[in-house]
């Protein structure tokens, strides 16, 4: 564990001291530290194309009273910065008075192992591997015309000071582990990328050579599309495959059912509790207590322990996902979904491992329901806007569905869709649910968090498809 | 405060030494810091106060061809110490590759000229606060308005960029910036717009009354949209939308794309990619320009490239190692484009949206739906439908889908360029996309 103070002109105790006497009018608030290290060794065009290795450390102060929130974030922890944080905080807040909230929930129960990707496996055995990635994959087929491949690993040290010296720890590992693939065939180019990773060591994913897996499925992509033809335009009903496409889950449903949004009223949601928002049989929760998964935490970012948060039940809205801000104004408590970026960014109500439960139906029968549509295997990224909850996400390995068969590849097509009717839509929901590999970034506010989702199949009955062919 | 310039070169040259003590035969290095203060208001409330004080440094390390980089916020010299040696260390151990090098000599900058990029005036929270209750009391006006938010941030920087061939400069700049975002509703829908202004000068920045009421309209005019029916028809990017096409010609035109064969345009330069009448700057001494600098993040000087001439693309955007791979010299480009625009068209922004008796006007796309591998384009959008040059109603939950290739061959651009961010395009008639709805 790293200690913030050990350099510092500032001792703990004065800073505790520092913490209580900001807060004291204040309905919340704490003082954030964290120290990570962040490696990232880049293979691309057959050559190391960039090794590079960070080294963050700051603090963020915040007050929070009533529905206002201060805060003043700087890499300098020390007498006379923390002292200037302290006085921005208290003139934004001057006006107002709170009484601060003691009380948090604790737990000692672990998700993740305290280990250093990093420094686990030395640079020159990284380097080693991607050469054989890169060899690897380049020996599949001629066709292959560029490959990257890189290492992302990342080590934080969090600390919260709570007003009256509560302190709180926690240390996060994180790896994540990439593939991209293009090939060229007749003059078409197309692209195919893969990754896994979590809050563990990189053997987890490299031993027994289980990065060739890696390799293939991004190849194996990239092969699909160089067949692809243009995708269809229009309303048609759409199949998703187990696992990473829950990202549908997270931009139509997710996003509005953070805490944030809903006591603005900013949500399609914010009157919905206790309603029917999807078919029976859907069931979603937000779960933060999956062991070494992406999105796990074992606090949350206002030192919460997380823990697993019913959101839908079998198509009844249950709950928001609320950090201690949102979940006081909301009459609540916190799910343990405050999270943010690093200490240079406020805490929000955020996503962790979203998920949508088995039903009972297979995937064959979806295909086999479905006279006209498509059927969709992976997704770029997606999007969502709140207020009016029109989502999109981009397919990067779709087919058509024609006569209840699986057809061509399709080109990359946007889906759009309406996030509030979207979930009413799903006539099948089915059993093979699947995690997603890993690999998920989520971004709010300009702030990016690590996210995972998981879903079994599920039959949409319509939805828009955004191809060139009328 | 910011810190001084010449506390920013000593550290710059603290690594520079440190670095080539521990045996490193070339060194980049960049030490930066920016303070920015901003404020949140909410339904015409105070929400939110945020202090930002950052410093960072970065720090690349060359053993001949072989290259390491390491980043810090704490800039300790006891601390960059061990980086500094972590970095040799890793360097030593790298792969090599010839185009792995400090840029020419030649093609460093020598004379910094002024560009007007820092405005010492400070806006005090207080003073924040007045503005944002003006931006605010203009927004509601309407009682369709439900909900807003906006927001004043001030931003200072400064910065020192050095390598071990001599080259040592920096700058200060400014930014001043406003925001707001309202929120319609009305008759069961609920839309969202927003306005906003970022400028170098506090007084250049547009006044509270004018974005308070533009966000106002705009988030009423998309009320109770409709969804259209599948279709191709002539699409026009309002000027928000429009300049990303520009966004995606550079990512394709960038040296790293080419090189790499990952870009639909490897092979096209000299060869026309656009209509003859469409022409493509990028200038980087506009005076207070928001992308203006005089020289990238190399330190190479910058200077103003045609793009795209006549319709023919002129130059790649090309950084050192880039431009070696390529057999070409850097242009300046590392870190990317200056002040990119479309010049203007010779048609007027009424006369354009009567080119077509009916038209789709977009105002806001969503999702990343851009491929420069192979030009694929499918986003999601809404706007607004045009028949004889009058806005007719919304349309939203559409998506609108194409190929770059064919894009860049059926524009046609209006005269109403403005310098609002940093990459600019007048309002645009595409033909030949397709929309999908209904």
């Amino acid at each position: 564990m790293t200690d913030f103070f050990i350099k510092s002109d500032i001792s703990r105790n004065d800073a505790e001291k520092v913490v209580s006497e900001t807060l004291k009018n204040c309905d919340d608030g704490e003082l954030y530290l964290e120290n990570s290290k962040t490696e990232n060794i880049v293979l691309d065009d057959s050559k190391i194309k960039n090794s590079s290795y960070n080294s963050d450390i700051g603090y963020g102060l915040r007050a929070v009273t009533g529905e206002v929130i201060a805060y003043s974030h700087s890499n300098e922890i020390s007498k006379n910065s923390l002292k200037n944080s302290s006085e921005n905080l208290k003139s934004t807040l001057k006006s107002k008075k709170g009484a601060y909230n003691h009380s948090i929930s604790k737990s000692n129960t672990k998700y993740y192992e305290d280990k250093n990707p990093i420094e686990e496996k030395s640079f020159s055995s990284k380097i080693k591997i991607l050469e054989e990635i890169d060899k690897y994959t380049r020996s599949k087929n001629s066709n292959v015309k560029q490959v990257t491949a890189n290492f992302l690993g990342e080590h934080k040290s969090v600390e919260i000071i709570r007003a009256g010296g509560e302190i709180l720890t926690d240390i996060r590992p994180l790896v994540r582990f990439n593939v991209s693939v293009v090939l060229e065939k007749n003059g078409k180019k197309e692209t195919g990328v893969y990754g896994v990773g979590g809050r563990q060591s990189y053997e987890d994913y490299l031993k027994n050579e289980n990065w060739k897996k890696v390799c293939d499925e991004a190849f194996r992509i990239a092969s699909v599309n160089l067949e692809s033809k243009p995708a269809p335009a229009g309303e048609m009903k759409v199949v998703l495959g187990p696992g990473w496409p829950a990202i549908l889950i997270h931009e139509a449903i997710g996003h509005g059912l953070e805490g944030d949004f809903n006591r603005k009223k900013t949500s399609a949601f914010h009157n919905l509790m206790n309603q029917r928002v999807a078919s029976d049989g859907v069931t979603i929760v937000d779960d933060g207590t999956l062991q070494n998964r992406r999105g796990s935490l074992t606090i949350d970012d206002e030192g919460t322990p997380t823990e697993k948060t019913v959101l839908i039940e079998n198509g009844i809205l249950k709950n928001f996902m609320q950090d201690r801000l949102n979940a006081r104004l909301m009459k609540t408590k916190s799910t343990g979904n405050g999270r943010r970026e690093s200490y240079k960014h406020i805490v929000l109500p955020r996503m962790r491992n979203t998920m949508m439960l088995n039903g009972t139906h297979t995937q064959e029968e979806m295909i086999k329901s479905v006279d006209k549509g498509i059927f969709a295997v992976s997704f770029g990224g997606g999007q969502v806007d709140i207020t009016s909850g029109k989502f999109v996400f981009n397919c990067t390995e779709a087919y058509e569905i024609i006569n209840g068969k699986i057809g061509s590849p399709i080109k990359g097509a946007t889906l759009i869709g309406d996030g509030p009717s979207a979930l009413k839509e799903v006539s099948m929901v089915g059993n093979d649910m699947m995690l997603d590999p890993g690999i998920g970034t989520c971004g709010k506010a300009g702030q990016g968090v690590p996210v995972g989702v998981a879903q079994p199949s599920i039959l949409i009955n319509k939805m828009t498809v955004g191809g060139t062919q009328i | 405060m910011i810190k001084d310039q010449s506390f920013l070169d000593d550290k710059a040259s603290y690594c520079i030494d440190s670095a080539k003590k521990n045996g490193a035969t070339d060194v980049q290095v960049s030490v930066g810091n920016s303070v920015s203060e901003t404020v949140n208001f909410r339904n015409k409330k105070l929400d939110e106060s945020e202090r930002s004080d950052t410093i960072i440094l970065n720090l690349t390390t060359f053993i001949n061809k072989r290259k390491s980089t390491i980043s810090s916020s704490n800039i300790e010299n006891n601390n960059l110490d061990i980086l500094i040696n972590r970095c040799v260390e890793t360097a030593k151990n790298s792969p090599e590759d010839e185009c792995n090098t400090l840029p020419d000599q030649e093609l460093l900058a020598k004379k910094i000229s002024e560009l007007n990029l820092y405005d010492k005036n400070h806006i005090s929270n207080e003073k924040k606060i007045n503005f944002l209750t003006e931006v605010e009391e203009n927004v509601f006006m309407d009682d369709k308005i439900e909900n807003s938010e906006s927001s004043f941030s001030e931003n200072k920087s400064i910065f020192t960029l050095a390598n071990s061939k001599g080259f040592l400069s920096g700058y200060k700049s400014s930014s001043f910036s406003a925001s707001c975002v309202a929120v319609a509703k009305f008759n069961g829908s609920m839309e969202r717009d927003y306005e906003f202004t970022n400028q170098r000068f506090l007084e250049d920045i547009t006044k509270a009354d004018k974005i308070g009421k533009a966000a106002s309209n705009n988030a009423i005019k998309k009320l109770n949209s409709k969804k259209i029916s599948s279709e191709k028809i002539p699409v026009v990017f309002d000027k928000r939308i429009s300049r990303g096409i520009l966004s995606v010609l550079s990512s394709a035109i960038n040296g790293s794309s080419i090189a790499r064969n990952t870009s639909f345009l490897k092979g096209a330069i000299d060869t026309e990619i656009f209509n003859k009448n469409i022409n493509i700057i990028d200038k980087p001494n506009i005076l207070k320009g928001l992308a203006s600098r005089p020289f990238d993040s190399e330190g190479v000087k910058s200077s103003e490239i045609k793009i795209v001439e006549n319709g023919i693309l002129k130059n790649y955007l090309l950084d050192t190692y880039y431009g070696k791979k390529l057999n070409l010299k850097s242009n300046g480009r590392a870190g990317g484009t200056t002040n990119l625009f479309f010049q203007n068209g010779s048609i007027s922004f009424n006369d354009l949206i009567k080119v077509h008796p009916k038209l789709l006007y977009v105002t806001e796309t969503i999702g990343h739906g851009s491929n420069i591998v192979t030009g694929d384009y499918s986003v999601g959008a809404s706007g607004f439908i045009i028949e004889n040059g009058e806005f007719i109603y919304p349309v939203s939950e559409i998506t609108i889908a194409g190929n770059f290739k064919d894009i860049f061959k059926n524009l046609t651009l209006a005269d109403d360029l403005e310098y609002k961010y940093a990459t600019n395009s007048p309002t645009t008639l595409i033909e030949g996309m397709t929309v999908a709805g209904k």
